[in-house]
């Protein structure tokens, strides 16, 4: 893994990039690869045969097309793959139109059924995806396909933008959050203003009360989980419950959804942020595998 | 008679004189944290405009988000009642008042007396209030009180996708890096928050006229986007009495009512 990072801009999240080293890609029959660019982050996963073979996360720019192509370059850098010998790729997210190389573009609803199928195993019935600027709740049946969906791409309240905003608020690296969130003997009443504009000035008040950060995060990080247990709960929970997406990385949000729901969600082996990627590169796969059929 | 109202609103903090049923000065300050402390000197610093002496104010009433931490005042009213009273007096005409302040938007029928007949209110979310102007305007890197006229020179209008303030911050810095010039973005912002109100108020039902008050009346770009929603010239109140003193005015009458006159 390589990593990145700026000292100042505490929202910056770690960027990185992955081969598998006891992978070779030429030893596989289908290479597929799923790009997924958010609205904050672009992944870029790289199967074969439905093995992870290499990965990137990174931030999205301004623009679309870029964001994809930076995201597939680093991707396969330092690898002997190039992109004309992937048979198959899938764009997803946000800005899947602008997926230059795509062959196909998916929906990142369906993506995350299926990726959070592939990370977290077929017993899950329920995905909450946790994005930069949306939040998801996601029925899916045993082969990743959803079956029921509700979404709130409309407010920050939830999203890791408004998580973003919160770490430079308090100076505290975005990775930390979480952590930092749950030092704290007592759990502080919600921030309860559910617009971040507001919730910003809310804190800014307890930080001179003489709040300490920790509280201060732990109040903003329940907040968060009641927001997006309000959306569970109005689509319904099946179990198993997992989460994907970066806040799925915040163990301050994810501890305090699943002791509202008392309902525990598995610890993922793989970067949840992938799943998006993960399940456009399945989707890829099996794309090839109809294609090959036909012929 | 002298008599004052002040409006403890969650940005800024305002106060008026009257002299009877005459308006003698206005001051306003920064909230800030102490919101008796800027109260206070909103009061004093109105006072010293019109050459008044603090003893021979009869009666202070208080209003707005923070009127419960002034203790000097001799009574509170709730903001949408000053909302009401206020705008009846500098526009008798008027039956239906929207407020726009920093973090909150209104909208209030009153009768031929200025009494409430039914109101609504947005507190939720910062898309629709002067928050969102601002934070767009630290996005943009252009003083916000620049912001009206800057608009009215874009001859293009632009959607913008999204209606949360963080989100629309993003979408702000893409229209820069897309090279869209400042002037075109900057009413797409004015669009988009009438946008949020023109639902509001359609809610609520139109009776003519139409009053804007509140510190963001002051945007000559967004009153320009609100009258094109809605197809008439919202009246929007001039010097001396400037949008953002209104419903401390209507404090200040509110104060003149209780000590009779």
């Amino acid at each position: 893994m390589s990593n990145t990072e700026s000292n100042k801009e505490y929202w910056r999240w770690t960027e990185s990039r992955y081969t598998n080293p006891d992978m070779n890609w030429e030893d596989g029959e289908i290479v597929s690869a799923g790009v997924d660019v958010g609205s904050v982050s672009t992944q870029t996963v790289v199967m074969v045969d439905g093995k992870i073979y290499c990965y990137s996360s990174m931030r999205t720019g301004s623009n679309s097309p870029d964001s994809a192509n930076n995201a597939m370059d680093w991707a396969l850098e330092g690898t002997d793959l190039t992109i004309d010998k992937i048979q198959f790729v899938v764009g997803t997210g946000y800005g899947r139109v602008n997926v230059p190389f795509a062959g196909r573009a998916i929906t990142e609803i369906a993506c995350h059924g299926r990726g959070a199928n592939f990370i977290y195993g077929p017993e899950i019935r329920t995905v909450l995806d946790m994005g930069g600027q949306d939040c998801k709740a996601i029925r899916v049946d045993n082969r990743g396909k959803v079956t029921a969906f509700l979404m709130n791409d409309k407010c920050a309240a939830g999203t890791g933008r408004g998580m973003e905003v919160f770490a430079d608020l308090l100076q505290v690296h975005i990775n930390d959050v979480g952590e930092m969130s749950l030092k704290v003997e007592e759990e502080p009443e919600p921030v309860s203003s559910t617009c971040v504009v507001f919730a910003k000035s809310e804190a800014v008040g307890l930080l001179r009360k003489g709040w300490g950060k920790e509280k201060v995060l732990a109040a903003y990080c329940s907040a968060m989980a009641h927001r997006v247990v309000t959306l569970l709960m109005r689509l319904g929970i099946e179990e198993k419950f997992a989460i994907t997406g970066g806040i799925a990385k915040n163990i301050g949000v994810v501890k305090r959804i699943e002791d509202e729901l008392k309902i525990k969600a598995p610890k993922p082996n793989i970067d949840p942020q992938l799943a998006g990627a993960i399940g456009a590169a399945l989707f890829g796969k099996a794309l090839v595998e109809k294609q090959r059929k036909k012929s | 008679m002298i008599t004052a109202g002040i409006d403890a609103g969650s940005k800024n903090t305002k106060a008026v004189i009257l002299k009877d049923d005459k308006f003698l000065s206005a001051a306003l300050v920064l909230s800030g944290f102490d919101q008796e402390k800027s109260a206070e000197e909103a009061l004093n610093s109105a006072l010293q405009k019109s050459k008044t002496n603090r003893k021979d104010i009869k009666h202070i009433t208080v209003t707005g988000a923070g009127m419960e931490a002034i203790s000097f005042a001799n009574d509170t009213i709730t903001t949408i009642t000053a909302n009401g009273r206020g705008a009846h007096f500098i526009f008798p005409s008027a039956r239906t008042v929207i407020d726009i302040g920093a973090e909150e938007g209104r909208v209030l029928r009153i009768d031929g007396q200025g009494k409430v007949k039914d109101f609504g209110i947005n507190e939720k979310c910062a898309a629709g209030a002067g928050a969102f102007i601002e934070a767009m305007s630290r996005a943009l890197e252009v003083d916000i009180n620049t912001m009206g006229e800057l608009s009215l020179k874009s001859k293009r209008k632009i959607p913008m996708n999204a209606q949360c303030t963080i989100f629309a911050e993003s979408e702000v810095v893409s229209l820069i890096h897309q090279k869209t010039s400042k002037e075109d973005i900057i009413k797409a912002v004015h669009d988009a928050i009438a946008d949020r109100n023109t639902s509001m108020v359609r809610q609520i039902g139109i009776e003519k006229d139409v009053a804007l008050i509140g510190g963001v009346a002051k945007n000559i770009g967004f009153v320009d986007s609100m009258n094109n929603n809605l197809g008439f010239d919202l009246l929007v109140p001039k010097d001396p009495i400037s949008p953002e003193y209104v419903t401390a005015l209507g404090a200040a009458l509110v104060a003149r009512d209780k000590v009779g006159g």
